[in-house]
């Protein structure tokens, strides 16, 4: 038997092209006679849009077109796609450009389109906007208090949703019962996604067709495809989306955002191509942001340390309109996982979507689900205070027993498959829990402040079953499809829906095809990211490209691999009960020198000189792949840190991480994801965060002023893991892409405010800059040094 | 203005508004889009470049300020046909995943190993605070160039 290349971390095929600079990212597209789009931009948070003239930027070189908000005939607003039912849901009209109003920094109020970006640029400049400026709120819970600024009048008191399907009653009488309660404000900061390519579009209009074609930054070529379609008003079958190579997207390319829309327009309106790339200030005005939580957050707890349930009420911002997925974020990605992998039996979520002057926000990685976990792992922390016990004893307590197939929790989801006390205990044991308790006594008494912070969780992704999504208001299915096609010399070209941009799934979905088939990783080539090539797929995010699309692609392999073994059957004239299958080879039980390789099948198969009765020719199948559960990846992450309390600096000394993604098929690529992830929530907790003025400008507007995490902020990494197979999936694996996200934030946080205790710390808004954290220690030692 | 820049090893004689940036003169001109753009600020070091053998970050020099200089792109490392020693070992030790970053990091630590073979960890992630990369958390990164540096520090 060989070594099974499920499993092995080889590799990635997708590399060659990235580290010799020949990839292609959509903004290193070219085409002959292209228009290059600036945008107008509101410089206010909130102003009346008095008047325009854009006669002098029309005169200027090189300027085609200036048009405006209300040139934009035939284009439709942008929709927002995710309707939380039950929520009194309101969707405020999003045009491409804002008409009569600027309701955010960033908002487009012309565009101007010329023969290159620098002109371009000038024109825009060149247009004269006449404002009257109108007071403005950022703060979410601001926002929703009566007297804020209105922002959309059809919005009454800026609340755009409530969400709330708990039971109230049944919860406040779990809280007037519990020995214990503790209750914290939470900020969950807004943050910016800063995948490294910004966005860019580039539209080509074919007037003799009708057919448009886009390439653009897009994590969902075909759902771009579907709104596209939706507001230029072009028939489905006649947009061509592409997403070329991605640069990262961490959700921010998963809407469709109005500079789509728009390049998509004026190239029609023109009948040349247009292109627009943003800049990074602009990504950081535009481009959605993540977050933006005001949490109330209280636990009740039995003296002897049960959990006994959590409840919040949520501000969630949504900025001055609604991104395409924003309402399923702070809701269904959010309050459905306040149980963790806890046995707690009591949960309520109020979650109110407040629009706000600030850029819109939708999913950033994690979405939902990092500021769920936060809340729970950091309420155990205090809850732990208050009764003087050790947290990492507090979640031994609490923790789910292992189960194999289903477990249902309070909260109304069915957990696939875990065992959190062996992710906890392999966790604590990396560690060395024990011995660093001895060691941070002992380090007290020198003065030094060490702290550990420890975080067990799990999280739903793999999104998911297309009837959840209809039954709480997402407008598409989640299931993904691919097509496995052998060509007649034994190559493979599958041809997956999803659109993986940085995740190695090249790699990692001709891993598990190999496996099935025999074929050489190398003889197997993904294809993605084209809507008229590919077949139709609802994107990648949500961790789900392994789970959903890795299904669709094994059972299409194992559909071929049937219809292989028949017909090898019928040309060596054996019964197909007697063939024999290994490592890409057919053979007749008995006869090991009769073979048929799948080579020489999926040749045969395409000549079709001798099929058995009624076997269609050719070797390629299909799979549509709707999954009937989410799936639930888990574990335990740990950090010691030290904390300097002359100066508030922190040192991150180790990072532990333990986590269970069932069977991983390349070690390599789940580790990456990890350490991406994990680098991703620590810098939340450290050092990322948007920070508006009163006035809502953005002043963390450059990689500048907004804290990027670098190489020398980490140590590396001890990573461990379990492996818990899921019950309801092909192959059992679980997804890996947003793990690290949730787990440490709240990881590291809870290491800091450990550290801090000893100095009448107890609580920080995040991000803990060591200006934050020397002031907060002078604080507590009377106010002021 | 005229300018004549070689790059990567080919003399390029252009017309040029003065006020190019190098990076667009690459991209644009040139049609050498492994350079990238992310920030414009000159924080994140997709652009960078060697200039002279100089790592340069090429948004924040004009195209004409480079006359008369060499300038080597991602896509002039590789020689013979070979991967550069820290091409490959970005690719063997999963130093990448969307791979935008990919170029300028590639770029900034083949010079750096150049210069600081045996380099230790804390000096590496203590020199790459001038690359930025939003994937891999940068564990793989440092471990790449370690390689390299232990295998030039080796030789």
């Amino acid at each position: 038997m060989s070594t099974r290349i499920f499993g092995s971390g080889i590799k990635r095929r997708e590399d060659p092209r990235l580290i010799t600079g020949e990839a292609r990212y959509t903004d290193d597209i070219k085409l002959p006679g292209v228009l290059h789009m600036a945008v107008v931009r509101s410089p206010y948070a909130h102003a009346n849009i008095v008047s325009i003239d854009s006669s002098a930027a029309e005169a200027m070189d090189g300027v085609v077109a200036v048009y405006t908000g209300d040139d934009l005939e035939g284009l439709a607003g942008l929709p927002t796609a995710w309707l939380i039912p039950d929520s009194d849901l309101k969707t405020p009209e999003h045009p491409a450009l804002a008409k009569g109003k600027a309701r955010y920094v960033g908002d487009g109020v012309a565009i101007v389109l010329a023969g290159d970006r620098y002109q371009a640029q000038d024109a825009a400049d060149a247009v004269v906007v006449e404002y009257e400026e109108l007071p403005a709120v950022i703060d979410p819970e601001e926002a929703a208090q009566e007297g804020a600024p209105l922002i959309h009048d059809d919005v009454e008191g800026n609340i755009a949703f409530k969400w709330a399907p708990f039971d109230k009653e049944a919860s406040d009488a779990v809280f007037e019962a519990a020995d214990v309660v503790v209750s914290e404000r939470i900020l969950q900061q807004r943050l910016l996604p800063t995948a490294m390519e910004p966005r860019s579009a580039m539209a080509q209009y074919n007037p003799a067709t009708a057919e448009l074609t886009l390439w653009c930054t897009s994590q969902n070529p075909h759902i771009h495809r579907f709104i596209i379609s939706a507001v230029t008003g072009l028939n489905e079958n006649k947009v061509r989306v592409i997403a070329p190579e991605v640069g990262g997207g961490f959700g921010s390319k998963i809407p469709c955002y109005p500079d789509e829309a728009l390049v998509s327009w004026a190239a029609m309106q023109l009948g040349v191509p247009v292109k627009w790339t943003e800049t990074r200030s602009e990504n950081y005005l535009i481009t959605i942001h993540g977050r933006d939580h005001v949490q109330h957050v209280d636990m009740a707890a039995s003296s002897d340390g049960k959990i006994l349930g959590v409840r919040a009420t949520v501000y969630a911002g949504m900025g001055g309109y609604l991104s395409t997925a924003a309402p399923g974020i702070p809701t269904i990605l959010h309050g459905l996982l306040y149980v963790g992998p806890y046995t707690i039996d009591s949960v309520y979520c109020e979650s109110i979507g407040v629009m706000t002057n600030g850029t819109p926000t939708d999913a950033y990685r994690g979405a939902g689900r990092p500021e769920a976990t936060f809340l729970l792992e950091r309420m155990i922390d205090n809850v732990a205070k208050k009764i003087g016990m050790d947290p990492a004893e507090v979640r031994r307590k609490n923790l789910i027993p292992a189960f194999e197939d289903g477990y249902d929790v309070a909260a109304g989801l069915t957990y696939d498959s875990g065992d959190y006390p062996v992710a906890f205990e392999k966790a604590l044991g990396m560690a060395g829990y024990g011995e660093f308790r001895r060691q941070q006594k002992s380090a007290a008494a020198q003065g030094r402040y060490l702290g550990i912070g420890v975080t067990a969780y799990t999280e739903m992704c793999g999104l998911g079953p297309s009837q959840v999504a209809g039954a709480v208001g997402f407008q598409g299915g989640l299931w993904e499809s691919a097509t496995v096609r052998v060509t007649p010399t034994g190559k493979v070209q599958a041809l997956i829906g999803a659109s993986p941009h940085g995740q190695g799934s090249e790699t990692t979905l001709a891993q598990i095809i190999a496996d099935e088939l025999g074929f050489a990783v190398d003889d197997i080539e993904v294809i993605h990211g084209d809507t008229t090539e590919t077949p139709m797929g609802w994107g990648t995010y949500g961790s789900r490209t392994t789970p959903v699309t890795g299904a669709a692609l094994a059972k299409a392999s194992q559909k071929l691999k049937e219809k292989a073994k028949t017909l090898a059957a019928h040309l060596m004239e054996a019964s197909e009960d007697d063939i024999e299958y290994a490592d890409g080879s057919f053979s007749v039980k008995g006869s090991p020198d009769q073979t048929q390789s799948i080579q020489d099948v999926a040749l045969m198969a395409h000549l079709a000189w001798n099929m058995p009765e009624g076997m269609d020719p050719g070797f390629e199948e299909s799979q549509f792949y709707d999954p009937p559960n989410f799936v639930f990846p888990f574990g335990t992450h740990i950090a010691i840190v030290e904390v300097d309390s002359e100066t508030g600096e922190i040192e991150l000394q180790r990072y532990i991480a333990v986590d269970d993604c069932g069977p991983q098929i390349n070690p390599e690529i789940v580790a990456g994801q990890i350490h991406g992830g994990v680098v991703q929530g620590i810098a939340q907790a450290l050092c990322e965060g948007v920070i508006y003025d009163e006035n809502g400008q953005l002043l963390t507007g450059t990689m500048m002023d907004y804290c990027m995490p670098k190489a020398d902020m980490f140590p590396n990494f001890e990573l461990g893991e379990t492996v818990t197979p899921s019950p309801h999936h092909p192959v059992g694996v679980k997804g890996v892409g947003e793990t690290g996200t949730i787990a440490s934030t709240p990881t590291v946080y809870n290491a800091v405010l450990d550290a801090l205790a000893p100095l009448g710390v107890e609580q920080i808004d995040m991000p803990l800059t060591s200006a934050k954290v020397w002031q907060a220690i002078q604080d507590a030692n009377g106010g002021g040094s | 203005m005229q300018v004549a820049i070689t790059v990567n090893g080919v003399v390029h004689e252009r017309d040029v508004d003065p006020r190019t940036l190098l990076v667009h003169f690459l991209r644009e001109e040139l049609d050498l889009t492994g350079t990238k753009i992310g920030c414009d600020t000159s924080q994140c070091g997709a652009c960078t470049v060697q200039l002279d053998g100089k790592v340069l970050k090429s948004c924040t020099l004009l195209a004409v300020q480079a006359d008369g200089a060499e300038v080597t792109t991602i896509e002039g490392l590789a020689e013979n046909g070979e991967h550069h020693p820290m091409q490959t070992a970005f690719w063997e030790n999963h130093g990448l995943q969307c791979g935008y970053c990919t170029p300028g990091m590639i770029m900034a630590s083949a010079a750096f190993v150049r210069d600081n073979p045996g380099a230790s960890e804390g000096e590496i992630r203590h020199y790459l605070e001038g690359n930025i990369c939003r994937c891999t958390g940068y564990h793989n990164i440092v471990k790449a160039v370690k390689q390299v540096a232990d295998a030039a520090a080796g030789a």
